[in-house]
């Protein structure tokens, strides 16, 4: 018999059944739906840590000041002073993976305009920060150099607190009060959304000359932290060395001492990032896999159903001339064409579903052809798999016996 | 399943026998543990083309073992079958499978038709078996139907039909591939006396128009319409006669009142 008969046979018998042959299906079509909307998921996800890690700079360092240990008390991050401009400068001169650097202190502040007020971060930097992090402006421009020689009471403002001080308003050339400071908004940057490194909201910020804050707002003359580029991703490992020796050395630190500062490279940051989304792929992928090894057993389940309540059937088959091989076959098609089909209506379903959390959580999914492919060729070895048993256990059925079946 | 030793009689049809069904010296043991039954000890039967022939017996006499051999289902433990001149007992469960397809045609006690599947599927199924086109084997399955009167009947369910109806469906399914010879099991066990007559009328017809016939029943009346008696007792035939002032179906219908539903 040609298979197309069999598949014919198949699909006619899947028909005398449809309520328990849907049911049979779903189990498989919400396995494979599930895979490919995990894995799609968990792939937008990695792409989005990459290009996020992409847009903040892989050849990134970010030099923080460190912890002290004040007589047993141990002082966390930032609590130390030794980290300085000089250091920066020191960097910039004597480590020749270095590109760039630019200083930072940090306070938090209430800013207001007009009726309005917000607090947020103050970040003290200088102007070649904005191209370390390649952070484009939306309007206006940075400060300059000049403004940071002078301490001038200028500002560059995040998208976030443009919504919620200015609203409609175009900021760029406003005046908002600092401290009971004036200070003249002079560029808007655009928006680079929540950080994936970190997991904190990056437009939430105003950022000021250095000597501004430092001499205006917080009266301190040490930094909180120096941001480098290096020359390029891999000479960020030597940069981080080269930093690292520097400033033990500035810093006096004898061997065997604790660092009074911490270098982060942004590229060990990045493989993190990406290691971790491709894990979260991964585990997505092995739990929707669980449902759909249920769902073959469940195929395996109905079959084996199928073929006792159907032993007369079979009976009445071999007696007319079916042989062992084309009852095997009559079963094992009838269990791929569940799996199949219900690996069709998976896949739609999986891409609609991806589709839907593209549209109600703003991630980014992207339905890759391999977990297609994967899922196909899945669920047609589930039907095989489970299918086989059962197939065979009706072709050895003696057809006397199966006649004879009540 | 025993496999049996056979070595002399591999030659088919010598002596030239022409006989259709020709079994010399059947035997078949069960073995069933500590005990085993010798269900049948020592057939010896031929059987002509053209014959109608009732197997008759108590139950436990070795007639039903009998038809399953004889219908290829089943193998002897020792002995000859021949089947138009090949040696059945020879052949593998596959060979045996297109024995049944091409060769014989079933009937059952209790019609054995697919539910949820029409009249004409029923009967085409034998042929989705066999070598030959979707397009004829509808064809075939039609002409079937209506050699057994159910012309105007394809598109119905067996639930939709009466036993008489479904047992003629039966009956073509069994003529579908054209056989060389008919087997009915019991095949009015399950029906009325007037629906029973009407079958043997079927089987009648599909005799005289030269098909070899062999049922098994238990009804002596059933067995008179047939031409030839064999009488099985404890695994051994006691008895096989013609049958004398043969009834004709259709003329003992005439004399029975029609049952009101």
């Amino acid at each position: 018999m040609d298979l197309l008969a069999i598949i014919r046979i198949a699909m006619r018998a899947l028909a005398r059944n449809k309520m328990r042959s849907i049911l049979t299906m779903l189990g498989i079509i919400i396995g494979v739906g599930a895979v490919i909307a995990m894995v799609s998921v968990g792939q937008g996800a990695q792409l989005q840590a990459q290009q996020q890690i992409a847009a903040m700079g892989s050849n990134m360092l970010f030099v923080q000041s460190g912890t002290v240990n004040k007589g047993g008390m141990r002082m966390g991050w930032g609590a130390t002073k030794t980290l300085v401009y000089d250091d920066m400068v020191a960097i910039l001169r004597e480590c020749p993976s270095v590109a760039a650097a630019a200083p930072g202190s940090q306070a938090s502040a209430q800013v207001v305009f007009g009726n309005d007020n917000w607090a947020t971060n103050i970040n003290g930097t200088e102007p070649q920060y904005f191209d370390i992090r390649s952070w484009p402006f939306a309007e206006g421009t940075s400060f300059t150099q000049d403004d940071v020689t002078t301490a001038a009471n200028v500002a560059v403002i995040g998208e976030t607190v443009r919504k919620n001080l200015f609203g409609a308003t175009d900021p760029v050339g406003q005046t908002v009060r600092i401290n009971n400071l004036s200070f003249k908004i002079v560029g808007l940057l655009t928006p680079k959304g929540t950080s994936a490194a970190m997991g904190q909201d990056q437009d939430d910020v105003i950022l000021v000359p250095i000597t501004t804050l430092q001499k205006k707002i917080t009266g301190q003359d040490w930094l909180r932290w120096i941001m480098v580029s290096a020359l390029s991703k891999d000479a960020s490992y030597t940069a981080q060395q080269q930093i690292t020796s520097l400033l033990r050395d500035r810093h006096r630190i004898r061997t065997g001492q604790d660092d009074d500062f911490f270098v982060r490279n942004l590229a060990d940051v990045a493989d993190l990032a990406d290691q971790n989304a491709r894990l979260f792929t991964i585990l997505l992928a092995s739990i929707a896999s669980i449902s759909l090894l249920v769902g073959g057993i469940g195929i395996m389940n109905i079959m084996l159903v199928s073929v006792t309540e159907r032993t007369r059937e079979i009976g009445i088959r071999m007696a007319i001339g079916a042989t062992e091989q084309d009852v095997q076959q009559q079963f094992l098609i009838e269990a791929v064409v569940l799996s199949v089909v219900g690996g069709a209506i998976g896949i739609l379903s999986g891409m609609g579903a991806s589709y839907l959390i593209t549209q109600t959580l703003g991630w980014p999914v992207l339905v890759s052809p391999t977990a297609i492919f994967a899922a196909v060729l899945f669920s047609m070895a589930v039907g095989i798999f489970f299918g086989f048993y059962p197939a065979r256990k009706a072709a050895r059925l003696d057809p006397i016996d199966a006649l004879r079946y009540e | 399943m025993a496999t049996i030793p056979q070595s002399a009689a591999k030659a088919p049809a010598e002596g030239g026998s022409s006989s259709l069904i020709q079994i010399d010296d059947l035997h078949k043991y069960y073995d069933l543990g500590e005990t085993k039954v010798h269900a049948l000890r020592g057939i010896n039967v031929r059987i002509e083309r053209g014959d109608f022939v009732a197997i008759m017996g108590a139950s436990g006499s070795g007639k039903s073992t009998f038809m399953n051999i004889l219908g290829c289902l089943d193998k002897p433990t020792s002995g000859r079958y021949l089947l138009e001149g090949i040696a059945v007992s020879d052949l593998s469960k596959k060979e045996l499978a297109t024995i049944r397809n091409r060769k014989i045609g079933f009937v059952f006690q209790g019609f054995n038709l697919l539910s949820r599947t029409t009249a004409l599927e029923n009967v085409e199924l034998p042929t989705l078996y066999a070598q030959i086109s979707k397009e004829e084997g509808r064809k075939r399955a039609r002409e079937a139907l209506e050699l057994v009167g159910l012309g105007d009947r394809m598109q119905h369910y067996p639930s939709q039909l009466s036993g008489g109806q479904q047992q003629r469906v039966a009956i073509a399914r069994g003529l579908v591939n054209h056989p060389s010879i008919l087997l009915a099991d019991e095949p009015t066990g399950n029906l009325d006396s007037r629906t029973s007559v009407e079958i043997m009328e079927v089987f009648q017809k599909l005799n005289d128009d030269g098909l070899t016939v062999v049922m098994v029943t238990h009804e002596p009346d059933i067995a008179e319409f047939a031409k030839r008696g064999i009488h099985f007792r404890d695994g051994t035939i006691r008895r096989d006669e013609r049958v004398q002032n043969r009834p004709v179906a259709v003329e003992v219908l005439k004399n029975m009142p029609a049952l009101e539903d």
